[in-house]
């Protein structure tokens, strides 16, 4: 075991500092400095020839205890001779959107190689023509990826994306407050959760989730049964069942125990259940939670010479003993088959983990939701956010 | 020596440049920008966050309509927490200016001790203290003031307490000044006049704080206003406010035009009520 990984206590204490989604919490605070912030960045001209710049999400990579350099990172460096300029600058998509979207519009460098949003923004990033396919020759790895995350209606071949982490959406409970679990949506509407209920900002996982107890799959989901599980969000809010729609804050409330039973991200319930001695726990419901995941792109303004680079970056983390060295740090859905092996290498229990590597069973389960038209985009969001009473 | 004139007329102009410089670029300017963003329609068949203009000032109503739930709150909450404010601010600025004595600075820099730490700290601050594992809960529970399924955060009361909160020292310090301000001498003819403590308040000290009270009430009422922070942390989906709906408008729905409605109105509104307020108040000179 040449490189220690961190102990469990460790990392908790270092995941428990802000994990990149507690971040969009505050996002929307102070999304205004943030745009004013952004005006001064990405000037640059091109990227130096041995260099590639990432712009990744806060605190989703491997950092060593100074929390300083990036393992992985200086590895890759000194492997390929290549240096990263690694930045996270992105903590909310569409707030990165706003920034970027401008310079690629008129094609200009926007001083990153590559970006890593979310699926759905991802989407909205190739439909815009804002993205180049990748030399598949370069990403060797690439065939690594799991078949659940190879195929997604906005990249059928994964012709110019690749999954950077995977996240699960499913339950999370007060193991004290629900002594048995949770096991389907409709479990969470026991009097001992009135008031006590928070459910992900992020349309897509909490939407996705109720379709799914509703037996409708969220990739082939129609409009009309959209609203209609929207319209079941909004009851259950109106009744007092739902206490917020949030993004990480979830958390807090959950170790207060001002909420008992959640709608959540695994990565996230995994840290809480490390730090709280088993207070806490997740679970897919049965009829099925959702997937989605961050997507490594290389956007359109990059240089021939610089998106090589960045492809030998991205066939870097497909190499399973890299992925499993991140995973083991991030305690996302790693994308990588062949890192569970690697994984028992660094730390046996982390491989035999639910929330990195779900199993095969587990997997069938989690769906990903279909990619919106930007009508419809609009159309959706706008009714999600009304019964979120925005 | 008209050159040394000429230096002098010119003075406040070139005094006034920064400040104009500053507010011309980032108020008058973003100001133009959302007018003309407020009547667009979406492109059709354009991407998210694609508009054009045409000029539909329906727009307005529709964003209105679609949010007056979330106005009323606003002012509701806001009127609410002003007042709050100043039932709590008026004794204290009071107290600082008559009564305390050698302790007054100490007293001052007190009240505006909370601003050394980040507003948005504050505010989560609160989230802890009317949780479950606050102090608060457990002994209302224990009192039988509420019910052991009660809790105190994701409500109004929360949210209102929140903004009562950060908006105090901006009541205070007005408040002070305008009661510190008094002349000692008028009360004491007050009381010569045969007026007791409570008509000496009425008749003498209150009128003459009045310029802080208004002054503190608008400090308060219109950040309060258009305040999203505090509903954000402390309430529910049923106290979201009109701060809330246009952050979710911009930066969710990547809904420029009705955002920026919106902002018009609320900035249409609080100066409505402003002036009616100034009006009513009849003060002329503001502090």
């Amino acid at each position: 075991m040449a490189k220690k990984p961190l102990s469990p206590e460790a990392r908790s204490i270092i995941n428990s500092q802000i994990s990149r989604r507690a971040l969009l919490a505050g996002a929307g605070a102070v999304a205004g400095a943030g745009a004013l912030a952004a005006c001064g960045s990405g000037g640059s001209s091109g990227a130096a020839k041995d260099t590639v710049r990432w712009a990744n999400w806060t605190l989703y990579i491997d950092v060593d205890e100074s929390g300083k350099k990036y393992p992985t990172l200086e590895a890759f460096t000194k492997q390929t001779g290549i240096k990263v300029k690694y930045s996270e600058d992105i903590n909310d998509n569409d707030e990165f959107f706003g920034k970027v979207q401008g310079q690629l519009k008129l094609k200009k460098d926007i001083g990153y190689d590559i970006v890593t949003p979310t699926d759905w923004m991802a989407s909205r990033f190739i439909r815009l023509g804002y993205t180049q396919k990748f030399d598949k020759a370069n990403i060797p790895n690439a065939k690594n990826i799991l078949p659940t995350l190879a195929h997604p209606s906005f990249d059928a071949n994964r012709d110019s994306s690749l999954t950077w982490q995977g996240i699960m959406a499913g339950l999370g409970w007060n193991t004290k407050v629900n002594p048995k679990g949770l096991k389907t949506v409709d479990d969470l509407w026991q009097p001992q959760n009135k008031g006590k209920i928070v459910v992900l900002s992020e349309m897509r996982d909490t939407i996705g989730v109720i379709l799914l107890s509703q037996g409708i799959k969220p990739e082939t989901c129609t409009e009309d049964q959209f609203m209609n599980a929207v319209d079941f969000l909004q009851k259950k809010i109106a009744d007092g069942w739902i206490r917020g729609v949030k993004g990480n804050e979830y958390k807090e409330d959950l170790i207060s125990g001002d909420a008992t039973a959640v709608i959540a991200w695994s990565g996230d319930l995994f840290q809480l259940s490390t730090e709280n001695e088993g207070k806490f726990d997740f679970a897919i419901p049965e009829s099925g939670g959702t997937i989605s995941g961050d997507n490594f792109l290389i956007p359109s303004t990059v240089t021939a010479e610089s998106k090589v680079n960045a492809e030998k970056l991205i066939n870097y983390y497909y190499e399973p003993a890299v992925a499993a060295e991140v995973a083991a740090y991030v305690n996302y859905v790693t994308p990588v088959q062949g890192a569970q092996a690697e994984m028992e290498k660094i730390d046996p229990t982390l491989a035999k983990s639910e929330y990195i590597f779900p199993t095969q069973a587990t997997m069938s389960r989690l769906h990903v939701f279909k990619a919106l038209s930007p009508a419809e985009e609009t159309k959706w969001t706008e009714a999600f956010q009304a019964a979120a009473g925005n | 020596m008209s050159s040394q004139k000429k230096f002098g007329l010119s003075t406040p102009y070139l005094l006034l440049l920064p400040g104009m410089g500053f507010l011309f670029t980032f108020f008058i300017l973003p100001i133009i920008n959302l007018a003309q963003t407020s009547t667009q329609t979406p492109v059709a068949g354009g991407d998210t966050g694609q508009y054009e203009q045409t000029l539909r000032f329906q727009n307005y109503i529709d964003a209105f309509v679609e949010n007056k739930e979330q106005f009323g709150r606003s002012f509701v909450y806001a009127i609410l927490a002003t007042a709050l404010a100043l039932a709590i601010a008026y004794p204290l600025a009071y107290a600082i200016a008559f009564k305390s004595g050698k302790l007054k600075n100490l007293l001052l820099v007190l009240v505006v001790a909370p601003f050394f730490t980040s507003f948005l700290l504050r505010t989560i601050a609160w989230k802890q203290i009317l949780g479950e594992q606050g102090f608060v809960v457990p002994t209302l529970r224990s009192l039988h003031l509420i019910s052991e399924s009660t809790t105190l955060t994701s409500s109004a009361f929360a949210v209102v307490a929140g903004m009562t909160y950060n908006f105090l020292p901006f009541m205070t310090l007005p408040l002070y000044a305008s009661i510190d301000r008094i002349d000692p001498r008028t009360l004491e003819a007050s009381g010569d006049l045969y007026a007791n403590g409570f008509t000496t308040f009425r008749k003498v000290t209150f009128p003459l704080s009045l310029p802080g009270v208004v002054a503190g009430t608008l400090l308060t009422f219109i950040p309060a206003a258009g305040d999203y922070v505090n509903a954000a942390i402390l309430g529910s989906p049923q106290t979201k406010m009109i701060g809330n709906v246009i952050d979710s408008r911009f930066f969710k729905i990547v809904d420029y035009p009705t955002a920026s409605a919106l902002s018009f109105t609320l900035m249409a509104a609080i100066l409505i009520l402003v002036t009616i307020y100034i009006r009513k108040a009849g003060t002329e000179e503001l502090v």
